[in-house]
């Protein structure tokens, strides 16, 4: 059997791995290769360890040739997030504050794909620790979206969208706060997932807002994706909020896509105004293709949804305010002396100026303005009672409808600076995609077409309830096999 | 309810309360930034009434605890690795307290 392995499936390469016919460190070494001739347009890795992927290629492809049994997915390599601790190799977080930084220990997630054998590419460019919907906040410069190389890619995982659309990885994992896999996914034309908060580990994942903060897989199929969330999610007992129930069976359902009898709800908030022609246009033939195929579709109406981003940007802010103190300067990370003999506090300040990009800073100072005292209640308070209308709007539509769908994003991927000036325009591009890690419940974002208007690709987002993550897998593979998504024939 | 006046001195004393040595323009910037935020996010203040409960965390959060036993850490090299500075297997920090 020959394979085109830079074009071919997680799910193929697995085949083709497992009856031989080629091997990782074949995989392997065809993905550094095409790493090394397209990275330097899109810059979506921002350390790539060819050493190391090489090295756990060597050693499934030894395991398999001594016939132990080895996971679904070892010898598949896949790229991370740089937000996401790894030893052996840097994290960075997009952020001059931790440039160089080798952590001491890998993320719950790191150990669980090197213990299935997977080899690990490198690390991927993202927003300054996840905060932006561009990739422009990164501190390393921004990846760049494959399909037009002069528009963003989405954020914050850009640099793992970027990767997987321009075959640079098979798979990868990215982390989602306000819409951070969900979008990138979106822009870059494949499938990104934000499984329900607790399903996967965030030990080891830099936190941003840990009440919102969820790592997902990234990849060109739904099956794909399905593959490594099986892979990641589950019970940890190193973190906190991880959730002590069976993963959803989600790759049982991307194998199934079946949605004959299913109730689908259009969410009525999100397609009106401040969303492209375009992706309303996608958006509607990809909602059509499901009702022909048997889904039962209605609409329905979530009437706190508009106010998700208002109550985000008090939410998320207060607890990045609080989470980013740790860079202290004290124990890792850059220090900066202002002046001989500075004092610990002038250290701080100091480092932490040099140390943090403008939407890092923006973000904390507001936050510290949410959560400061004469104003909590007004502004932190209140986007908490939000949360809660929310949640019960998510509870209400679950009780009419099996998943939700709306337009992942409201427009297609804009041009690199268009809205680096005004970071309320960028705001509003997460209104879709913010309610989900609200009420914690999963979404996914799948590629169903190329907007007729921009000529770049739109995403169909689906929601499920908390812990039905499998429901979200069958309807997004069921109209995968509808949609006529053109694959990407060259880097321009 | 308070309104969303915010001034170029306000944000000096937050970025101070947050230890961050904010320069000028910076201050001039976010000064102008947040009002702008301030003014769209504040509409959280007419959404909810006293009814509602607030949520702070999608599921039900509580203290999660491990069985009192020994088992293996970080050794000092490691936890050492990334400090700026180290002495005697310590992390070396500026002076914390004021000079006498």
């Amino acid at each position: 059997m020959s394979i085109d392995v830079t074009t071919a499936t997680a799910a193929s390469l697995a085949e083709a791995l497992a009856d031989g016919s080629t091997s990782s460190v074949e995989v392997t070494q065809a993905y550094l290769d095409r790493i090394a001739g397209s990275d330097e347009r899109l810059n979506a890795f921002l350390h790539v360890d060819a050493e190391g992927a090489l090295a756990t290629a060597r050693d499934v492809d030894a395991r398999r040739a001594a016939g132990e049994q080895l996971a679904t997915l070892a010898g598949v390599p896949i790229a991370v997030k740089d937000l996401i601790v790894t030893t052996g190799q840097p994290t960075t977080a997009g952020s001059k504050m931790l440039e160089g930084w080798v952590p001491p220990y890998d993320a719950t997630v790191v150990t669980r794909l090197r213990e299935a054998g997977l080899p690990i590419l490198g690390k991927t460019n993202l927003d300054e620790f996840a905060m932006g919907s561009s990739n422009e906040h990164s501190a390393y410069g921004p990846a760049r979206n494959p399909w037009d190389t002069t528009r963003i890619p989405g954020g914050s995982s850009g640099g793992s969208a970027a990767a997987v659309a321009a075959f640079e990885a098979p798979l990868a994992l990215g982390t989602d706060t306000g819409g951070s896999i969900r979008q990138p996914a979106a822009m870059t034309g494949i499938v990104g997932v934000k499984p329900t908060y607790g399903g996967v580990s965030r030990h080891g994942v830099i936190a941003m807002a840990s009440s919102l903060d969820q790592v997902g897989p990234m990849a060109r199929t739904v099956l794909d994706a399905a593959l490594v969330h099986e892979v990641v999610a589950g019970h940890d007992p190193l973190d906190s909020t991880s959730i002590e129930r069976p993963v959803p069976a989600v790759v049982e359902a991307a194998r199934r896509g079946d949605v004959s009898g299913l109730r689908i709800g259009v969410v009525r908030e999100f397609g009106g105004e401040g969303f492209q022609p375009g992706v309303r246009a996608a958006f509607d033939r990809a909602v059509e293709l499901l009702a022909k195929a048997g889904a039962e579709v209605v609409e329905v109406s979530c009437p706190h949804f508009s106010h998700g981003i208002a109550a985000y940007y008090l939410v998320m802010p207060s607890e990045v305010s609080s989470n980013l103190a740790r860079f202290d300067a004290m124990r890792y990370g850059l220090r900066v002396m202002p002046h001989e003999g500075a004092s610990a506090e002038q250290v701080m300040a100091a480092s932490r100026d040099a140390g943090f990009g403008d939407e890092v800073k923006r973000r904390i100072v507001l936050g510290t303005y949410a959560l400061s005292s004469g104003y909590y209640d007004a502004y932190y308070g209140s986007a908490q009672k939000v949360r809660t209308l929310i949640a019960r709007d998510f509870e209400a539509a679950f009780e009419q409808v099996d998943v939700l769908v709306s337009p992942t994003a409201p427009t297609t991927a804009w041009k690199l600076g268009e809205k680096s000036d005004d970071p309320l325009s960028m705001y509003l591009e997460d209104v879709a995609t913010i309610p989900a890690n609200l009420a914690g419940v999963p979404g996914l974002s799948l590629p169903v077409g190329l907007a007729e208007d921009s000529g770049l690709p739109v995403g169909v987002q689906f929601l499920a309830p908390a812990m039905a993550d499998d429901r979200l897998y069958n309807a997004a593979a069921a109209l995968e096999r509808l949609v006529d998504m053109p694959r990407l024939e060259e880097i321009t | 309810m308070s309104s969303s006046a915010i001034s170029r001195d306000d944000v000096a004393h937050l970025a101070s309360l947050a230890r961050i040595d904010l320069s000028d323009d910076e201050l001039d910037r976010l000064g102008a930034e947040l009002p702008a935020i301030l003014e769209h996010v504040k509409v959280v203040q007419q959404v909810a009434g006293d009814d509602v409960p607030p949520m702070s965390h999608p599921i039900p959060v509580a203290n999660v605890f491990r069985a009192d036993v020994p088992r293996p850490g970080l050794t000092p090299q490691e936890a050492l690795a990334g400090a700026p500075e180290s002495e005697e297997q310590r992390f070396l920090v500026p002076q914390i307290l004021g000079e006498e």
